[in-house]
């Protein structure tokens, strides 16, 4: 009953082999299952467990004190539109009932086509530039209710809206829960050699250094 | 332990203005509370690691630089450590986190089983503010879920102090509740469709501060200030747990851990916290019965009979025959008193020493006696060396189980398991070595470095053991039963070989069956007299007491059962035994009872054994008598009796001393105090202890100094394993279809049926798979099963649970044998 396709697995293994304890694992592996199947799944869970030498249940617990882990299924494209104070003040309301009539969905559901799912947001941290909205977490500034249109349109053709966000990005808009389009590979010369917590006697080893 | 008080390491803080003494590292609200003053708490518990979750023992400290509020049970006590509990900031600030708990705290308590002895109503009402200014809606869930069986969630009550869920991961091992989702939505739950499938799960209800979680035997049944409460000891393994004894109306209700240093902290296996049920369950037989005089050859029929009349036949029995041809099977649930007066009506009133409390799958009394004693805490001495020679602790002891989980990973033990299979510990273990079923003799010697004929793999492994016990002074070895399905001279060799080897070793005999160290102390043994002293060395003392004394050593379970079939046994007294059930060859049990003239029962319940016998004598059970038991330590402790048996059921002591009054009119003792008084007088391990003031000794118990003999035993031959023969494994597990377990409607579902296991791989060269129906075939009987894969079963064996439904893994097993193999036919 496993859940990682083949490819993932092997990677779930190098994640899992790069720290001294599994379980620390657990979070990157969320992820990895995040990316493989837009959100976390019963069987995600219990093969993170496995892998990661927890039971199912603490890999829920862990997962679901994260709100970016969605626990349910979720849209090729998460929109999520800031309605903290400032961008409140310079616009967020009437996007946000915009992009709500827009893709005819109500806030935390997903359209009929399963592409996009709409949510509001906390404050995103990016108030100079408000009112801001952020589709699969990567950032439209100044946002305005036809810069949305333009970025749907796009979405929908297939084509990457980057070009319009906020860091002048001509690459492609991964789907949900891919976290970057560069996959880390750390080899294993550059490995951080973490001991087992058992294995260490004495003080931490930054503390030798710093003496 | 050392007296903190005079230690040169003592600290030396002030609370409230007073100077105190706190030991080095200890916690400041324990601290406080040792010396009288009480800090309150909701997270905080003794016997697990702090986390500071529910900021309620928040007070004032000031270590130098200045008074803050910080919470008391997250601060290690330092020198010259100053606390204030009683400041207006730390009133003020216990006032506002209790304000916070009960915003979403729904005030049901009317309701709520916990009300009455709850720590959020108490505490609310000697540190809260009083009043709440919260006017909103407060939060809802869907009322009770089951978190597992036995023990319901009521989520909205819960302030989220992480307890139960800390119990779960730190103390039980089994982490299956957590906390899910996160701010005003977290919540304790388990997986989706994974319950909370512990052993221990009824302790998270025992230290819940509030009423979220309850456990359902006791919900709605009664409020906690209509309980009238005793503590007593849980009879029902030898580990001998504390228990406080709820009952209201006549009727026990509730069994809670009661914290005992030395035994059990407080914790109990769900098996021993629910059993209660069975006492009360109406199929307990409530007066004597005796079977009709029916023409020969149709089924008996049992009436209810009056006492005198079923004794009369009882005495009739007895003189119809010679003391040889009478047998006496059982008596570990009976008190050491109905123990000591059983073991005189059989030996010194009857004059036969057929005798034996266990059923096969113990161990030889000279073999334990021979081995130097060890107690628990010695066991999980810090730093010490705790080798496992058979048995799984975790599905035979629970609560010794949790003493040595924690001795492993909170206090540097390191444990080497010698077993034929994976046991509950097998993960802590720092070597957990398979040792084929048979062998665990060849294991010792290689350990003692003599030759041995182990594959090499083992003995490389054996060799690094080896380093580990040569450099460490504190070695215990836990004794128990590597497999019902051979004799116990396997592991007592090894044993008596071990001691040899390590001199300095305790042994910690895991005997299961309740009070059965203090059936072998009272002599319900063969070759055996009270006090653990053999036939001849005995006797004399016993003499103003006992009108006769048996002169040559009796027979054991297994050979009385062997002379019955060939018609040496005319009259077998059954104390509480069921060996149709409980003894590993059922054949020969059947055989056995077939070919006896009278079959005497004392027992609870209608056992298949009971059904069998012609005189049947009800007896009352541990939460109906008074008396005394001995755990697997040689500690005693009081059992307190809290309600009446039902119907005329008699404590079994009283059922003796009946008997012995119809036997020889005129015998002492006659009365309680009496027979405890004869007990010390008689007994040289029991001559300073005092039967008749027991209810007075402390909740640590005293523990008996037994002494120690000498032994030889004579070296068995184990058969060489023939190739292509599978040798048998039987293990218990912790449910099984024991007689209680069945009448007790929290624990009846709990059996995990029967799974007989073989290596995958023996699967695979044999051609068949987890479908295939095999054929066991042993020595005198087969059985048609399925086989699981499971690559934890070492190969070329073959491991069962004991006693579970599904085909009766018993018709396999020959106890003639040392060891049984088996073949295996694919249909």
């Amino acid at each position: 009953m496993a859940f990682f396709n083949e490819e993932n697995e092997e990677i779930a293994k190098e994640i899992v082999g790069r720290y001294p304890v599994a379980r620390s694992a657990l979070i990157p592996l969320l992820h990895l299952a995040q990316e493989q199947e837009g959100w976390i799944t019963k069987p995600a869970m219990e093969q993170i467990a496995e892998l990661t030498d927890t039971t199912s249940v603490e890999v829920l617990g862990t997962g679901t004190f994260y709100e970016m882990f969605k626990f349910h299924p979720v849209g090729k494209y998460l929109i999520k539109v800031c309605t903290n104070i400032s961008c409140q003040l310079l616009g967020a309301d009437e996007l946000f009932e915009h992009v709500k009539t827009a893709l005819d969905v109500e806030e935390g559901s997903t359209t009929e086509d399963g592409l996009f799912t709409f949510e509001e947001a906390e404050c995103v941290a990016a108030c100079t530039e408000a009112p801001c909205f952020t589709v699969n977490y990567r950032y439209f500034h100044r946002a305005t209710p036809e810069l949305f249109d333009e970025v749907v349109v796009d979405l929908k053709a297939g084509e990457s809206p980057l070009s319009k966000g906020c860091a002048d990005d001509q690459g492609v808009m991964p789907k949900h829960g891919t976290l970057s389009r560069v996959r880390q590979q750390i080899p294993k010369t550059r490995s951080a050699g973490i001991k087992h917590p058992e294995e260490i006697k004495g003080p931490p080893s930054w503390i030798e250094e710093v003496v | 332990m050392t007296d903190i008080t005079s230690a040169e390491t003592a600290v030396s803080i002030t609370v409230d203005g007073k100077k105190v003494t706190a030991k080095p590292g200890e916690l400041l609200i324990d601290a406080c509370e040792r010396n009288g003053t009480y800090i309150p708490r909701f997270c905080h518990h003794s016997r697990m690691q702090p986390v500071g979750m529910c900021r309620m023992c928040l007070v004032e400290i000031d270590t130098g630089r200045g008074p803050a509020l910080q919470p008391s049970c997250m601060i290690e006590c330092s020198n010259e450590m100053v606390v204030d509990t009683q400041s207006k900031k730390t009133i003020k600030a216990q006032e506002g986190v209790l304000e916070f708990l009960l915003i979403n705290h729904p005030l049901d308590c009317p309701i709520c089983d916990k009300g009455g002895e709850c720590p959020l109503q108490d505490q609310t009402m000697a540190f809260g503010p009083g009043e709440s200014r919260f006017i909103e809606e407060k939060r809802t869930y869907r009322k009770p879920i089951p978190v597992n069986e036995n023990v319901f969630l009521d989520r909205e009550r819960c302030v989220l102090c992480d307890r139960c869920t800390r119990f779960a991961d730190q103390v039980a091992g089994d982490s299956l509740i957590h906390f899910i989702d996160r701010g005003n939505k977290t919540q304790v739950n388990t997986y989706p469709d994974q319950p909370f499938s512990s052993y221990f799960s009824g302790n998270t209800v025992q230290i819940c501060p509030v009423g979220a979680l309850t456990a359902a035997p006791f919900r709605f049944k009664a409020r906690p200030w209509d309980l009238t409460e005793v503590e007593s000891t849980s009879t029902f393994d030898s580990v001998g747990n504390r228990i406080s004894v709820q009952e209201s109306r006549d009727r026990v209700l509730r069994f809670t851990g009661v914290d005992s240093d030395s035994v059990n902290w407080g914790w109990l296996t769900d098996k021993e916290r629910f059993i209660f049920e069975a006492y009360s369950n109406e199929n307990r037989l409530s007066g004597p019965l005796t079977t009709n005089e029916v023409a020969e050859g149709s089924q008996k029929h049992a009436v209810a009979t009056s006492w005198s009349e079923a004794y009369e036949k009882f005495v009739k029995a007895i003189n119809e025959t010679t003391p040889e041809r009478i047998a006496v099977i059982g008596g570990s649930r009976l008190t050491n008193e109905a123990q000591y007066i059983w073991s005189k009506i059989a030996k010194g009133i009857i004059g036969t020493d057929n005798v034996d409390a266990q059923l096969d799958d113990g161990f030889s009394p000279e073999v334990l006696l021979s081995l130097n004693p060890s107690t628990i805490d010695k066991t999980c001495k810090p730093g010490g060396v705790i080798i496992l020679l058979g048995a799984d602790p975790k599905e035979e002891l629970g609560a010794l189980y949790l003493r040595l989980r924690h001795a492993i990973l909170q206090d540097q033990c390191k444990l080497i398991e010698l077993t034929p299979t994976k046991t509950g510990l097998s993960q802590l273990a720092t070597h957990s070595i398979r040792v084929p079923p048979g062998k665990t003799l060849e294991a010792v010697k290689a350990l003692s470095g003599e030759p041995s004929e182990l594959e090499d793999d083992i003995l490389k492994e054996l060799t690094k053991v080896q380093k580990i016990i040569k450099n460490n002074d504190s070695i215990s070895v836990l004794l128990g039963r590597t497999s019902l399905a051979e004799t116990s001279s396997i592991v007592e060799e090894g044993a008596i070989k071990l001691q040899e080897y390590l001199p300095k070793a305790s042994f910690l005999p895991l005997l299961r069956r309740g009070n059965i160290n203090g059936a072998i102390d009272m002599g319900l043994s063969p070759g055996l007299l009270p006090g653990r002293c053999d036939l001849e060395e005995g006797s004399d003392k016993l003499q103003n007491y006992w009108p006769t004394c048996p002169t040559h050593k009796g027979f054991k379970t297994k050979e009385m059962f062997e002379a019955a079939t060939d018609g040496q046994i005319d009259v077998l007294i059954l104390l509480a035994a069921d060996p149709i059930m409980d003894f590993p060859d059922s054949q020969l049990v059947q055989e056995a009872l077939d070919r006896i003239e009278t079959v005497i029962a004392v027992d609870i319940f209608a056992t298949d054994s009971v059904l069998q016998a012609d005189i049947v004598l009800a007896a009352a059970t541990a939460t109906e008598i008074e008396g005394s038991f001995t755990n697997l330590e040689g500690r005693i402790s009081p059992i307190r009796k809290s309600v009446t048996p039902p119907g005329t059921a008699r404590p079994d002591w009283m059922i003796a001393l009946d008997l012995v009054q119809y036997l020889v009119p005129n015998l002492g003792p006659s009365t309680f105090k009496e027979l405890c008084e004869e007990i010390s007088l008689v007994s040289g391990i029991h001559k300073d202890f005092d039967f008749s003031k027991v209810e007075q000794i402390d909740k640590e118990g005293v523990v008996l100094n037994r002494g120690k003999n000498k032994t030889q035993t004579s070296l068995i031959k184990i058969p060489k394993q023939k190739a292509n023969s599978f040798r048998l494994v039987v293990t218990r597990s912790m449910y099984d279809k024991g007689v209680l377990s069945a009448h007790s409607s929290a624990l009846k579902g709990l059996a995990p049926g029967s799974r007989i296991k073989a290596n995958p791989k023996d699967m695979e060269k044999l051609g068949i798979t987890s479908d295939s129906t095999v054929r066991l075939i042993g020595l005198k009987g087969e059985i048609q099963t399925r086989l699981t894969p499971d690559p934890e079963t070492t190969r070329g064996t073959i491991h069962a649970l004991w006693n579970q439904d599904g085909p009766d893994i018993r018709k396999l097993i020959d106890s003639s044998l040392p060891v049984n193999d088996l073949k295996i036919e694919k249909i």
